[in-house]
């Protein structure tokens, strides 16, 4: 062992290390639906026993994830919320907290499937129906696009007119059967059940009534705009609503 | 009768790793360190909400991973470095010894016979070039979504969240082993380790 230059020589397992770790790496891309699909029910499970919530760090963990494009949002409570309805409407609004939580309310279970791949299964949200509040607006016969901006000074969305009129597009004043926090978007944001959850828009603060969609955040940066879930983005999801 | 006894062996030093090779340390850390922190602030509910910024920090997040294997690229221009990477490759006898007794957590040093890199250092660094690798591969394509099946997104992305986790732990590991040996740590920022503790942790280099 001490004889010549013992480093020199000797087996390349550095390079068989290397190409070994890239050859798992490949086969983790194949199999990973399987994979994924395991380890979901498996960390599904897990996460309920879980007094830690560790689980929810971990991938596939279970649970929402916290997305926010702006550096900072305000917090807002029902002293100073505001929603504006305005655009091609005969009357715009105004409605503050308490008038929203004085319309009727419907409330609804769904999955929640976001694009980049997490779903929450079976998650209550409720609020009032967007369609009551264009039909409280007076849509005008020219309008075909609904387009929402949030309180965060940055995020937008858009809906045609059908689409926003459908009866599983609330804003929502509620989630998991509590008042909407802040990290979830509160004190209201929208929810589009049949869709990718970039189109419920959270913090939100003007829907706006316009004759065309106009893309939101997300969709000047590549996602689709007709975000139907298991029909767009390029995914196979299982529809949510 | 003992040259080393009276050779003070700890006043001397010892020529580790050129200014070649720290820089390429230097930068792939920083590098990586820009990769895991921007991760953790896309990938941590408290620290996204505290920085929010998503489109931002997804850039700055894509460009330092692409940027990762540059600076080992371009340390291939270096004659010292190239012989660093050809002395990871290779494993003797010697490396055996050293594995099997990491396994049994055998620390006495005649358990551990080591070159200029030891067994774990050597796996270390093919392991983490590996992976760097890999992360890159699934990172770019979730990144150009559109050059590949669209299946193959979701499967990326769950290749690139695991392993992200895996790498977090490990480079805890290299940076915490780091913090535990000066001495080391030493070599890697001014290039010299004293002969004392060549001699005591890597007693076949220099043979």
């Amino acid at each position: 062992m001490n004889t010549g230059q013992p480093e020199q020589e000797g087996r390349p397992i550095g390079r068989r290390v290397l190409l070994g770790t890239l050859g798992l790496g490949a086969l983790g891309v194949v199999a990973a639906p399987t994979l994924q699909r395991g380890l979901e029910s498996f960390l599904g499970s897990a996460a309920d026993k879980d007094p830690t919530g560790l689980t929810g760090l971990l991938p596939n963990g279970g649970g929402f994830r916290y997305y926010s494009v702006a550096s900072s949002v305000p917090h807002k409570n029902a002293t100073t919320y505001r929603l504006t309805v305005d655009g091609l409407v005969d009357r715009p609004r105004t409605y503050m907290l308490a008038d929203l939580r004085a319309l009727p309310q419907t409330r609804m279970v769904r999955d929640v499937q976001c694009v980049t791949g997490w779903r929450v299964p079976d998650t209550p949200f409720e609020g009032v129906r967007l369609s009551r509040l264009l039909d409280a607006a007076g849509v005008r016969p020219s309008a075909g696009a609904v387009r929402f901006t949030c309180f965060d000074g940055t995020y937008s969305e858009s809906l045609t007119l059908d689409q926003a009129r459908r009866a599983d597009v609330l804003v929502a004043l509620r989630m998991q059967d509590e008042d909407l926090s802040h990290a979830h978007g509160g004190p209201v944001r929208l929810y589009v059940a049949p869709m990718y959850f970039y189109k419920s828009a959270k913090w939100l603060s003007g829907i706006t009534v316009t004759e065309d969609v106009r893309p939101g955040y997300w969709e000047e940066r590549g996602y689709d705009i007709d975000a139907w879930v298991g029909r767009s983005n390029g995914r196979d999801d299982e529809p949510t609503s | 009768m003992s040259l080393r006894a009276d050779a003070p062996a700890a006043a001397t030093t010892v020529r580790r790793f050129s200014r070649a090779e720290r820089w390429v340390h230097r930068t792939t850390a920083a590098l990586m360190g820009v990769c895991v922190l921007t991760a953790a602030c896309l990938y941590i509910p408290e620290l996204a909400e505290l920085v929010g910024r998503r489109a931002l920090v997804v850039t700055v997040h894509e460009w330092a991973g692409l940027a990762l294997p540059v600076p080992v690229l371009a340390g291939l221009a270096s004659r010292a470095f190239r012989g660093d990477l050809r002395l990871l490759n290779r494993f003797g006898p010697h490396d055996r010894v050293w594995l099997r007794a990491a396994l049994r957590r055998d620390k006495r040093r005649a358990a551990r016979p080591a070159g200029k890199f030891n067994a774990g250092q050597k796996i270390y660094a093919a392991w983490i070039a590996g992976a760097t690798l890999v992360m890159l591969g699934t990172g770019l394509i979730m990144w150009f979504t559109h050059l590949t099946p669209l299946v193959w997104r979701t499967s990326a992305t769950f290749v690139h969240d695991w392993l992200a986790l895996t790498i977090g732990i490990v480079l805890a590991g290299h940076i915490g082993m780091a913090l535990a040996d000066p001495e080391a740590r030493r070599g890697m920022r001014t290039g010299s380790v004293s002969g004392e503790w060549a001699e005591r942790e890597h007693p076949l280099w220099r043979r």
